[in-house]
């Protein structure tokens, strides 16, 4: 082969100059690695894109020039510019017969064209014909191209094809056909459902690679839905031991790991459907083990199983002695030099304390040095290991650690992420007010405009509900600590918007409340506010409701309001803004500003934005008015199913009713109802209303017809929340009132008490365990703060089952399974071997029939690798007492494995492998008899990849 | 899930990308111009593993070469490190001693095996040989068909003399 390949090789560089491709396109590509700079690259590509749009379209190109403008093309758009004028030719390219050009076409169009691309409708067909094709490598490459390109529409011409080669006689075929499936269910669940048995047929297959293949769609199955997979919980278990006791062909071994991305891939599915489930997490606990047991800790891949074995063991149901496993694994993974493994380390680890709190504790320091590594990597992730463990006792520390690392970096995504983390910590465990006011304030300063506009309302409602308890004197302290907090830095010129509308609204709310700051003062700043913000109307809206807001206060607690100048200006102004909100806001307020106390008082409320607002939901005050109205003869009302007319009503539903803060009035103007369709009416009808010039008292009410257009012009009535009505004038349907969730706050109310109670105790060190040398004092300090003493960890344990709603539930299911832990095993033990679905134990048949395909280039490979072949088969039919014949290869090593193609004679020479200067000299030779000389560029060019 | 594969030179320069999910050319541009300047600059002993965008990029580096493969967040990282040098030992069995330039100038190459290890964002052979075997299936084929062609047009050119 070898031979063969460098003959093909020379015989191309004597046609060709190497690498198959033409001299102009080796020159391109040689003046690009050239280059020095990406706009010396952007205009050698653009003149090659001018080269390429003339030639291409000239006609009667021979096909194999063609075949290389596709892969200038191909070239052309993986350095990142547009090659779509030549789309059109890949396609064209697919439906050649030539199985050279066409493998070439699909990969340019696999690689040009996305799935929902206009130019896809055209290659359907040529992929339905080729999918029947006699020639399995055809059916391979239409395979590979339905896999990226067939669509929801599309996968209709093509899945009968596909389903069809499930059982086809190459495993090649079988597996990418399985593959495609599995693609076309994630695009169009609803068109492949009726075929998901055929997954689980193919799990029983004869080829080990098909039936690896076939784990990536089960495995997508069962994340959507467990229930229906429970029966193939024994099947994995099976297929898994089978895996690890190595009785798969010896070619799916890894680095001496037998198959390990199987197991990986077994384990995932294991841990989705052992979790929350005994009986079947009591079937895996041994082969988890074993595996666990088996795994070499010296190679990545050994660490990758362990790994998902961590996972696993911290998503089925908890068996203590996995748990004591996977928690020395862990300490080994921390302990480890190697950044990977420490990151690995620190993402089991936060797994596992959801089942096992204490188990942080004796790797606190390990922790620690992960959070002041340079590693920006391994920092967020120690970060995110502290947030899950997060109590009220460290959340000071943490949440301060956490705002100083948000401030320092630039990466919004992460922002945001971290903003949004500090503030649910914050919400849940605060210690006490002034913390809590503190703490958001630093996170909107930083982060507002960055974080979820649902955390600024959480927040104002948080002030305005208080904890929930009925200790008023704690929640005016919480308000007025917000009030002159927001003071202080009010004037900070470059506040995000969304903090300044909290605190215009706390401020307008509560700004007076406590006596101590005076309305004038306040309203002076709300101007200000106003005024530096001039831009944002939003901000603007909220400081004018919140001025009107104290007024109203100040009038209604009987003493004289007046109204600042600098406050009549901003009216003024604002009466004449574009922005219709704030015109209406602006001619409320004036309209207030006539009314007497007593009504303002109604209109006013002092802090009743948290009171509900009782509504009637069947609009009975209205029933004296339709009464008169039936008796003058008007008609009755016909609901709208019984006028079954397509108009939708219901589209009136005002959704952004709970976008404001909570005042107690609305100032939207209701929208005018949509007329009646003549035609729908019932011809029974005497006379159609709308032909009526007369304002005839129908049953249209006057107060749902009328536009309520006069809202600012003084009329200050109290309007209707229609929110939770039900439509007297349209479809019968409620819109749902907003559910204010008081959940959140019991749980945050809990955690307070928590708070209150772990708070006074003084965080003890605990003697670390690693021994104490040369660990800094700070560490020590900052360890003892994050992870607590003993006697902190138990009093937080007891009110666990208050605190967080998920972490309740955790502990208790942990609980549950502590106390049997041998029954487990001698279950297992005792179970009868399940069915052997996957008989890989015996493929004496399906190996034979491998060899007598018809494939040269197979019977070429098993002559000189027939050591191989004859070994794997003996082994597997006569089970593990031929085992010594593997220790006997293994002796060779990995390279041994990897190089086991055949001809010996040209690779002993790279069995040593390391940079193997041979090779080099000859690709150098090669390269420069094609006029390439990159030595001067990158001399890196020639060392070899894993050397 | 893989969502997408580069390979990028120290230099920054781009050697292969294979997009498994949908990405317009502006955003592609954008992704590598983001991740060459996270990865590149990244010290040798720190993790071989980026947050990004809520995903996760896997990459590794090989002579001058770095290898990238983003994931979810819920994937093995390790797995998909081993993913990487599966594919660079696939590459290196079938150019012998592989190195950049073998990618440079057989791109089109280094993307067929590729699409016989990775499908649709899934490892879907973990056998080198299987690998190995498949690709120089197609390659014979071609290279049968292309002497073919070579032979009919010569005959018709010279019938046609």
């Amino acid at each position: 082969m070898e031979q063969l390949k460098t003959i093909g090789r020379e015989l191309a560089m004597g046609s060709q100059g190497g690498f198959n491709q033409s001299k102009e396109f080796l020159d391109l590509i040689k003046s690009i690695g050239e280059t020095r700079s990406k706009s010396e690259e952007d205009r050698i590509v653009l003149h090659e894109i001018e080269t390429l749009k003339r030639r291409i379209n000239e006609p009667d190109i021979p096909k194999r020039k063609m075949k290389e403008y596709i892969i200038r093309l191909v070239y052309i758009e993986m350095l990142g510019h547009d090659a779509s004028f030549g789309y059109i030719h890949a396609v064209k390219m697919t439906h050649d017969d030539s199985v050279l050009l066409k493998r070439t076409g699909y990969l340019a169009v696999t690689l040009f064209l996305n799935e929902d691309h206009d130019l896809i409708i055209l290659i359907v067909n040529t992929i339905q014909k080729d999918l029947k094709s006699d020639n399995y490598l055809v059916v391979c490459a239409a395979l590979n191209a339905c896999c990226r390109l067939i669509n929801e529409e599309t996968v209709p011409a093509v899945i009968g094809s596909v389903v069809e080669l499930l059982g086809h006689q190459k495993e090649a075929v079988r597996k990418k056909a399985v593959m495609a499936l599995h693609s076309f269910y994630r695009r169009a669940p609803s068109s492949v459902n009726h075929l998901v048995e055929n997954f689980r047929k193919k799990l029983s297959d004869n080829d080990p690679g098909v039936m690896g293949a076939t784990l990536c769609p089960l495995y997508d199955l069962i994340t959507i839905d467990v229930n229906p997979y429970k029966d193939l919980v024994a099947s994995f278990v099976n297929i898994l031991k089978q895996v690890a006791e190595r009785r798969l062909p010896k070619t799916y071994d890894y680095h001496q790991t037998p198959a390990p991305f199987i197991q990986i891939k077994l384990l995932k599915i294991l841990a989705l459907l052992g979790s929350g489930d005994k009986k079947s997490s009591e079937q895996m606990y041994t082969v988890i083990g074993d595996i666990m047991r088996k795994s070499d800790t010296t190679s990545n891949i050994g660490n990758a199983i362990l790994y998902e074995c961590i996972c696993c063991i911290s998503s089925i149901l908890p068996s203590p002695k996995l748990l004591e496993s996977a928690a020395d694994a862990i300490a080994k993974f921390l302990k480890s030099d190697s950044h990977n493994l420490k990151y690995m380390g620190i993402d089991a680890l936060g797994r596992l304390i959801r089942i096992n709190p204490d188990i942080a504790e004796q790797h606190q320091l390990a922790v620690i040095d992960c959070l002041e590594d340079p590693d920006d990597t391994l920092k967020r992730k120690t970060f995110e290991l502290l947030y899950k463990m997060t109590k009220s006792s460290n959340v000071e520390v943490i949440v301060d650690r956490m705002i100083d690392y948000m401030i320092s970096i630039n990466d919004s995504h992460y922002k945001t992420e971290t903003a949004s983390r500090c503030v649910e910590l914050a919400e849940q465990f605060a210690p006490s007010n002034h913390w809590f006011i503190q703490t958001m304030n630093k996170v909107f300063q930083h982060a507002g405009d960055l974080v979820n506009p649902k955390v600024a309302h959480n927040l104002m409602r948080l002030i305005a509900e208080g904890f929930g308890e009925d200790d008023d004197a704690a929640d005016s302290q919480l308000r007025s600590s917000a009030v002159e907090s927001y003071l202080k830095i009010v004037d900070d010129p470059k506040l995000p918007s969304a903090f300044l509308q909290v605190i215009c609204w706390v401020l307008g709310e509560y700004g007076t409340a406590d006596g101590k700051y005076s309305a004038s003062y306040i309203s002076g700043k709300l101007c200000d506010v106003a005024e530096a913000h001039s831009s944002d109307d939003t901000v603007k809206a909220y400081a004018v409701t919140a001025l009107m807001k104290v007024y109203c206060f100040e009038k209604a607690a009987g003493r004289k309001a007046s109204l600042l100048p600098e406050c009549q200006s901003l009216l003024e102004e604002l009466s004449a803004s574009h922005s219709s909100d704030l015109q209406q806001r602006a001619y409320e307020f004036q309209a207030i500003l006539d009314l007497d106390a007593n009504a303002i008082e109604n209109i006013m409320p002092l802090d009743a934005s948290c009171e509900d607002i009782e509504i009637d939901q069947t609009l009975s005050f209205l029933d004296g008015y339709v009464q008169t109205a039936l008796e003058q003869g008007a008609e009755p009302y016909v609901s709208e199913n019984e006028r079954s007319t397509t108009l939708n009503i219901s589209s009136i539903r005002n959704h952004n009713a709970y976008e404001h803060p909570a005042h107690s009035l609305r100032f939207e103007a209701y929208e005018v109802p949509k007329p009646v369709v003549p035609t729908n009416l019932p011809p029974a009808v005497t006379y159609p209303t709308e032909l009526v010039p007369v304002p005839e008292p129908s049953y249209q009410p006057t107060l749902s017809s009328r536009p309520i257009s006069d809202a600012g012009s003084g009329s200050t009535d109290l309007r209707l929340r229609l929110d939770g009505v039900q439509k007297k004038w349209g479809a019968p349907t409620y819109s749902s009132a907003a559910s204010s969730s008081t959940s959140n706050f019991d749980s945050f109310r809990t955690a307070v008490n928590g708070a209150t109670q772990s708070d006074n105790v003084p965080a003890k060190s605990r003697e670390p365990r690693q021994p104490p040398v040369e660990v800094s004092e700070e560490k020590q300090k900052l360890a003892a703060s994050l992870f607590g003493g003993r006697t902190e960890r138990n009093e937080r344990k007891q009110s666990g089952g208050a605190v967080g709603h998920g972490k309740a539930s955790r502990t208790t299911n942990h609980r549950e399974d502590k106390p049997q832990p041998t029954t487990v095993t001698t279950a297992v033990q005792s179970l009868a071997p399940p069915p052997d679905l996957l008989d890989l134990g015996e493929p004496t048949g399906a190996v034979s029939s491998y060899s007598s395909a018809v494939d040269p280039f197979k019977q070429l490979e098993g002559l000189l690798d027939l050591s191989q072949d004859g070994s794997a088969v003996a082994t597997t039919s006569s089970g593990p007492d031929l085992m010594s014949l593997y220790s006997d290869s293994s002796t060779n090593g990995q390279k041994d494995n990897m190089n086991s193609a055949p001809n010996s004679s040209n690779r002993t020479a790279s069995l040593t492998k390391g940079p193997s200067l041979k090779d080099a000299l000859d690709k150098d030779a090669l390269v420069r008899q094609m006029g390439v000389n990159p030595s001067s560029q990158n001399p890196n060019l020639f060392s070899d990849l894993l050397g | 899930m893989i969502h997408f594969v580069l390979l990028i030179s120290r230099q920054g320069k781009v050697r292969l990308t294979k997009w498994y999910s949908p990405y317009s050319q502006k955003e592609r541009s954008k992704v590598i111009r983001e991740l060459s300047g996270m990865i590149l600059t990244r010290g040798p002993k720190l993790c071989n593993f980026v947050e990004w965008r809520g995903f996760k990029v896997v990459y590794k580096r090989y002579a001058s070469l770095y290898f990238c493969m983003c994931i979810n967040q819920d994937d093995n990282e390790l797995e998909i490190l081993e993913v990487i040098h599966h594919f660079v030992e696939i590459l290196d069995r079938y150019f012998g001693s592989v190195c950049e330039l073998d990618l440079i100038f057989s791109f089109q190459k280094a993307y067929y095996m590729l699409d016989e290890i990775l499908i649709a964002g899934e490892l879907q052979e973990s056998s080198k040989k299987t690998v190995a075997r498949l690709v120089s299936a197609q390659d014979s084929l071609v290279e049968a068909a292309k002497e073919e062609a070579n032979s009919i047009s010569n005959i018709i050119a010279q019938a046609t003399k």
